[in-house]
């Protein structure tokens, strides 16, 4: 039987951690291009106003700029919205910070349909076009855990790195106690019929997918990816070769060039000759309405998810969203407490 | 200990006389390199030979050469697993706190660079020799493995942000040298360029001086004809930094602007220029001399004669 618990919703959670994680590291700034407030970035600059520089929306400029106090022995902590670095000044990222691999932190808002701000302030193609660089790393938040310790994943990273930021309102579907690691997969279910990766938001979609279809018998290896790039956690390829029926992957994301390929050329390169289902934006740009208006239109959703699922094993399973929305995710979720569920 | 430069006439003499000899030499030696590989960037270094002997020889405060004479081998590009990336900075010195910094940012300009550097013993001649050769690092557009050369600014407009970020960070930690920076004119067709001058204004970083070489030329041609950037003097003072409108010919002009103490503004010197300055035979060919490439073997002799004549000796 599934436990029941309220989820744990936290506020402002960057704003706050990030003041109290940069209080002893002097060498950290912190850029903004015009999104102080939208970027969760107002606290540290009332709190560090030494450390904090008002680059306007000129974001080319901001960028490169950017690279030049990281040369200086800074570390750089760009804010703004995801569009705005990797479509606006993608150049500037390349050239002025990728290539001379130095450790700028690019902190992308508004990931994928977070947002109702339509096509130009959802970054749907991001992870694509940021994965083909080379030196760059590419980390994604799920949650309020995530949220608080990606800034020690950040730091311990010699290069530059790319961040899809939650902000807002953000629930811990992961115990406090297990941090983000560089590299490293969550495994929040265990079983061999079916193989689900997701990363960022779509995870807790999953979550409550998992628990259902447990109930209604099907084994399920349900695996949330923080780190896109480098992508080379062994427990990917050993999740993937053990589905049964088949594999799919749930992404905020097109499905060109995100955690739906990067698990593809894995899977294609180890020769495992499972069947694949991209869960994604099918490449086509979004537009402006509700998180969970799109999640749905555009199939990132738990029912998505559960259709596929019943696709792979030929059955139907008569979940509706009604069940799904039932569905409580506890507050303190981990492994070993799916495990013991 | 401050020390004053002298300022008797004998010394203010050499460093000219040096500095001219300078701007010749380099002439010389993009000369004999573009009649040797049969093409070569060969306006910019008449247009800019007096602006990289005033920098190199008066304007800079740079310690000696930390760098092999024979640039090393391209041994990869830079990353994690290369942690023995080398660097074209130690052609420019050591860092050091009170020392400056060099930065060419429009990098088509490169062999100048490796020219004005052979000139001033800082790389041999076998160097230059080594230009746009398979596997070495003295690339045709360099890149901040090549000699002299401290960041990656081929791709136009980047360049100037870089230096930015640079001079405040070494305000921040309290650091007195200077950022100094080349630049074309075709930069300022570039947001970019601008978003950065307006950058530079709002933080007051005046310890960057910005050198631009105003050729009025770029790849396609004239300027003007192109994508006009006149009035460049009134433009940038809107924007709020401290313009010199200088003849870039002039090593004296070009110098003074450079010892003005910082007022709190971006010094930029407009160094107007003529793409064939020294070299009378390139008038013929203007307006078109982004790269010059001989049109046949007649021509080329034509060159080799005019080497061999008119730039036999020493300025």
């Amino acid at each position: 039987m599934v436990a029941e618990g309220k989820m744990e919703i936290l506020k402002k959670l960057h704003a706050k951690n990030l003041v109290e994680w940069a209080k002893d590291k002097p060498k950290v700034l912190v850029l903004s291009a015009d999104l102080t407030g939208s970027t969760e970035i107002d606290l540290f600059r009332d709190t560090y106003p030494d450390r904090f520089f008002s680059m306007g929306m000129a974001e080319q400029n901001m960028i490169s700029f950017a690279g030049g106090l990281a040369r200086e022995g800074f570390f750089p902590f760009v804010h703004t919205f995801a569009v705005f670095l990797y479509r606006r000044a993608l150049d500037q990222i390349s050239m002025s910070i990728a290539y001379p691999n130095l450790p700028v932190r690019l902190f992308g808002f508004l990931p994928g349909i977070t947002t109702p701000g339509g096509a130009t302030h959802q970054a749907t193609d991001d992870i694509a076009v940021m994965r083909a660089l080379p030196n760059m790393t590419i980390l994604e938040t799920g949650d309020a855990t995530e949220v608080e310790s990606i800034l020690d994943v950040t730091h311990s990273i010699a290069g530059p790195v790319y961040i899809r930021m939650l902000r807002g309102e953000i629930p811990r579907l992961f115990h406090r106690s297990q941090p983000m690691q560089l590299g490293v997969s969550r495994v929040l279910s265990r079983g061999n019929d079916i193989t689900l990766f997701s990363s960022g938001i779509c995870t807790e979609e999953v979550m409550r997918v998992t628990r259902v279809l447990r109930e209604r018998g099907v084994s399920i290896q349900h695996m949330h990816i923080s780190t896109l790039k480098p992508f080379n956690d062994p427990a990917v390829l050993a999740a993937a070769s053990q589905a049964r029926f088949g594999v799919i992957t749930v992404e905020n994301h097109t499905i060109i060039g995100g955690l739906g390929s990067a698990v593809a050329e894995v899977m294609a390169e180890a020769g495992v000759g499972k069947k694949l289902v991209r869960l994604g934006l099918r490449d086509t740009y979004a537009h402006g309405a509700s998180r969970s208006y799109l999640m749905r239109e555009y199939r990132l959703d738990a029912l998505a998810v559960v259709e596929e699922v019943e696709k792979f094993l030929g059955k139907t399973f008569n979940i509706t969203e009604k069940d799904l929305a039932a569905v409580r995710l506890e507050s303190m979720h981990s492994e070993a407490k799916a495990e013991a569920l | 200990m401050k020390t004053k430069p002298l300022t008797s006439r004998q010394e203010a003499q050499d460093w000219q006389s040096n500095a001219r000899s300078v701007a010749w030499g380099i002439r010389k030696r993009a000369l004999e390199h573009t009649i040797t590989n049969n093409g070569g960037y060969l306006s910019q270094a008449c247009s800019s030979a007096e602006i990289f002997a005033a920098l190199y020889t008066k304007i800079m405060k740079l310690g000696p050469s930390q760098a092999p004479l024979i640039p090393p081998p391209f041994s990869g590009v830079p990353g994690a697993d290369n942690p023995d990336y080398i660097t074209g900075v130690d052609y420019n010195g050591p860092k050091s706190p009170d020392l400056d910094r060099f930065f060419l940012s429009c990098v088509q300009y490169a062999l100048v660079l490796y020219a004005a550097l052979v000139e001033l013993g800082r790389m041999s001649a076998e160097g230059l020799a080594m230009f746009n050769k398979d596997g070495g690092t003295v690339e045709m557009i360099g890149a901040e493995h090549s000699p002299g050369h401290e960041i990656t600014s081929g791709s136009l407009g980047q360049g100037l942000s870089q230096a930015a970020g640079i001079a405040l960070g070494r305000r921040l930690k309290g650091e007195t040298g200077r950022q100094w920076i080349f630049m074309s004119d075709g930069e300022f067709q570039s947001g970019q360029t601008w978003e950065t001058i307006q950058t530079l204004s709002f933080y007051k970083l005046d310890n960057i001086g910005v050198y631009v070489d105003v050729n009025g030329q770029q790849c396609d041609g004239k300027m003007d004809e192109v994508m006009n950037i006149e009035p460049l003097q009134p433009r940038l003072e809107a924007f709020g930094a401290r313009v010199y409108k200088v003849n870039g010919h002039d090593i004296e002009a070009l110098a003074a602007p450079a010892e003005l103490p910082p007022n709190g503004s971006p010094l930029f010197v407009l160094a107007y220029t003529n793409t064939a300055q020294g070299m009378d035979i390139l008038e013929e060919r203007k307006p078109k001399l982004h790269y010059v490439r001989f049109k046949n073997k007649e021509e080329r002799e034509r060159y080799k004669t005019f080497l061999k004549t008119k730039m036999a000796r020493r300025a």
